[in-house]
């Protein structure tokens, strides 16, 4: 029992935080009536996804992979950078479509008056269509 | 002149996004340029397609390598015959819209010109991108420019369409972190992000419990961007509020280019022997057949015309994947393998861009959204209604259209495994089509109008609409039923032998 607890959930807790913050971030965006509470738990479940790639990429001792004359001779490790590169562009997105999902809450707000959803549903029903 | 051709898929994704730049700095001049230089883009990049294809049929796939750098480190654009056909397919679609777009966004949305035809053409690049990229991630980054725009334009109309586009922001956004939870899975695997590279690498791993959830990853993540059925929730809403335009691109080319980004992973990334070890593809036929029954069932009971053709396109989605799924068994030559799913992505695209584009022709000119306000429509908009019927006769499936022919071949394709069941769901599903087609043709030919109120302008005068948005839908309607004898003379199939001899599908002579 102890043996399987150490080498499937601690040696790689990494993954188990990240997949613990996916369906924290799920959670919030399926049960959350409050629209802007929804986009913070997509962020959480699209911020878990970073943190799983970049986990990814990490090597034990590893430093910044910058290279130079100097860390070429001390011999130093350096962390997979790709990960770190693949998710930048992710952020980026991630923060496009947070723009967008926020600028969608204003004007349903400015519409509706609300930004629960229940409500707004329910004003959509009083208007028929 | 072969070198020139070689640059062309780069140009096809960068020239749009110049555009849309140009559009936004033109805008601020003069409003009315702004059309002028989408129609020049799309021009371009139609003439572009049609040369693209000619080459890839002649000589072979195009691989473009971005810089200079080798692929399995560089991004790498290949075209083959199935983004090619793709290709033509969504440029063909959007050049209608565009067409359709000039008076019909002057009516809707007046103030809102300049930034609808930027994010318009913003879409348009997304959706190529996917089209023709050879990079895994990056595919992830052109579903998401492409699935932006698309967030943005669904809300253009306000009032209830933000609470759709939003809703499709949601799920949308869940499904491409599933589709990057897919790539990091296989990254882990492999270490590399090209298609071409990864279908090298995996095989060792096929038995990994990764690279299987991996492969889950992927299928679910587009399964929402697709709209297959247990994931069909945004879509109804989202493509009835749309402005006219955007509800044909979501409906013909947008789902349709998710089936593209999941034929490309489920073939070029994981191969044919992978997917023969999960019972994946058995799984999907049957998720499939809910769709198409769901669909047509809830077709059926929508009073909004919009509404049924989404739900329409939710039974249509099904019909296209449960063609993929088949594929693997069915090997005969008209119908094997691919065969029918491709026909059907191209057939949707201009039955559902015509069926849509009608719908928002009656919505300009009187404001009709429900079908029982369409009492002697036939009379007042005669060609428009001529379009839709010959655009809901492919729908339904009647020969020599369009629709009949891919229907046909799935059914075909469905008897040589020996599954009757599909059979049977296929004609079940015809007949749905046709009560929920009839219904509508019949209030526009059968019921006249009630007299007395004639809010909608006098009895009985022709109110057609301009002629900037009649004759993309008669042109989309006529190639309904040309297509239809097109594909029965089965000139283009040599084009879709070539995908299936890539992926090892079905039998070619």
């Amino acid at each position: 029992m102890t043996e399987w607890l150490i080498s499937e959930i601690f040696a790689k807790y990494n993954y188990w935080i990240s997949i613990l913050l996916m369906l924290i971030g799920f959670y919030a965006v399926i049960t959350k009536e409050n629209l802007v509470k929804k986009i913070i738990g997509l962020n959480i479940f699209q911020t878990a996804i970073f943190l799983f790639y970049i986990s990814l990429g990490v090597v034990k001792k590893g430093t910044a992979p910058i290279v130079s004359d100097e860390t070429i001779l001390k011999g130093y490790q350096y962390v997979n950078p790709l990960p770190h590169v693949l998710i930048l562009t992710a952020i980026v997105v991630a923060v496009a479509t947070t723009a967008v999902a926020l600028s969608l809450i204003i004007r349903l707000y400015e519409e509706y008056g609300t930004i629960e959803e229940s409500e707004i549903l329910e004003a959509i029903k009083k208007e028929g269509r | 002149m072969t070198g020139f051709v070689e640059h062309l898929p780069i140009l096809t994704i960068v020239i749009p996004l110049f555009s849309a730049f140009t559009i936004l700095v033109a805008g601020w001049f003069n409003k009315k340029s702004c059309i002028f230089i989408f129609w020049l883009t799309l021009t371009a990049q139609f003439i572009m397609s049609f040369i693209i294809l000619r080459r890839v049929l002649i000589h072979g796939p195009i691989h473009y390598w971005l810089g200079g750098w080798k692929p399995p480190w560089g991004i790498e654009l290949v075209v083959d015959s199935l983004n090619a056909y793709i290709l033509i397919i969504l440029l063909f679609l959007s050049l209608a819209c565009a067409i359709y777009s000039k008076s019909n966004i002057e009516h809707e949305l007046p103030g809102k010109r300049v930034s609808f035809y930027t994010l318009f053409q913003l879409l348009i690049a997304g959706l190529c991108g996917v089209t023709l990229t050879g990079d895994i991630f990056n595919m992830f980054v052109f579903i998401e420019i492409f699935s932006i725009s698309a967030y943005a334009l669904i809300a253009a109309r306000g009032k209830i369409a933000l609470k759709a586009s939003f809703t499709y922001l949601i799920l949308g956004s869940i499904g491409t972190c599933f589709f990057i939870l897919g790539i990091g899975c296989l990254y882990s695997v492999t270490g590399s992000l090209n298609i071409h590279d990864l279908s090298l690498l995996l095989p060792p791993f096929y038995g990994n419990k990764v690279v299987k959830a991996a492969f889950v990853f992927f299928i679910v993540g587009l399964s929402i961007k697709m709209a297959l059925f247990p994931f069909h929730t945004w879509l109804p809403d989202a493509h009835a509020f749309a402005p006219a335009e955007i509800s044909a691109m979501l409906s013909g080319i947008m789902i349709e280019i998710s089936t593209y980004a999941f034929i490309r992973v489920s073939f070029s990334v994981f191969t044919l022997e992978f997917l023969k070890l999960l019972p994946v593809f058995d799984i999907l036929c049957w998720v499939a057949v809910a769709a198409i029954l769901m669909g047509s069932v809830m077709a059926i009971t929508q009073v909004n015309l919009k509404r049924m053709l989404a739900y329409s396109s939710v039974a249509n989605m099904g019909y296209i994947m449960l063609a993929v799924g088949i594929s693997l068994s069915a090997v005969e030559s008209p119908w094997g393998g691919l065969n029918p799913a491709l026909m059907h992505i191209a057939n949707h695209a201009l039955m559902k861009g015509c069926l849509f584009l009608a719908a928002g022709a009656f919505i300009y000119k009187a404001n009709l959204w429900h079908i029982t306000e369409f009492r002697g429509l036939a009379r007042k908009m005669p060609y428009t209604c001529a379009a839709f019927v010959l655009a809901a006769i492919s729908m339904i499936g009647i020969p020599p259209s369009a629709g009949f022919v891919s229907k046909l071949y799935i059914i075909l394709a469905s008897i040589e495994i020996k599954n009757y069941f599909f059979v049977a769901v296929l004609l079940i599903s015809s007949l749905l089509n046709l009560v929920y087609f009839w219904r509508v043709i019949e209030t526009m030919y059968m019921k006249h109008e009630e007299g007395g109120h004639s809010s909608h302008g006098s009895h009985g005068m022709r109110e057609e609409i301009p002629l900037g948005m009649l004759i993309p839908i008669l042109l989309l309607s006529s190639l309904c039923i040309v297509m239809g004898i097109v594909w029965l003379g089965k000139i283009p199939i040599p084009i879709l032998d070539q995908v299936n001899l890539m992926f090892g599908l079905g039998k070619v002579p």
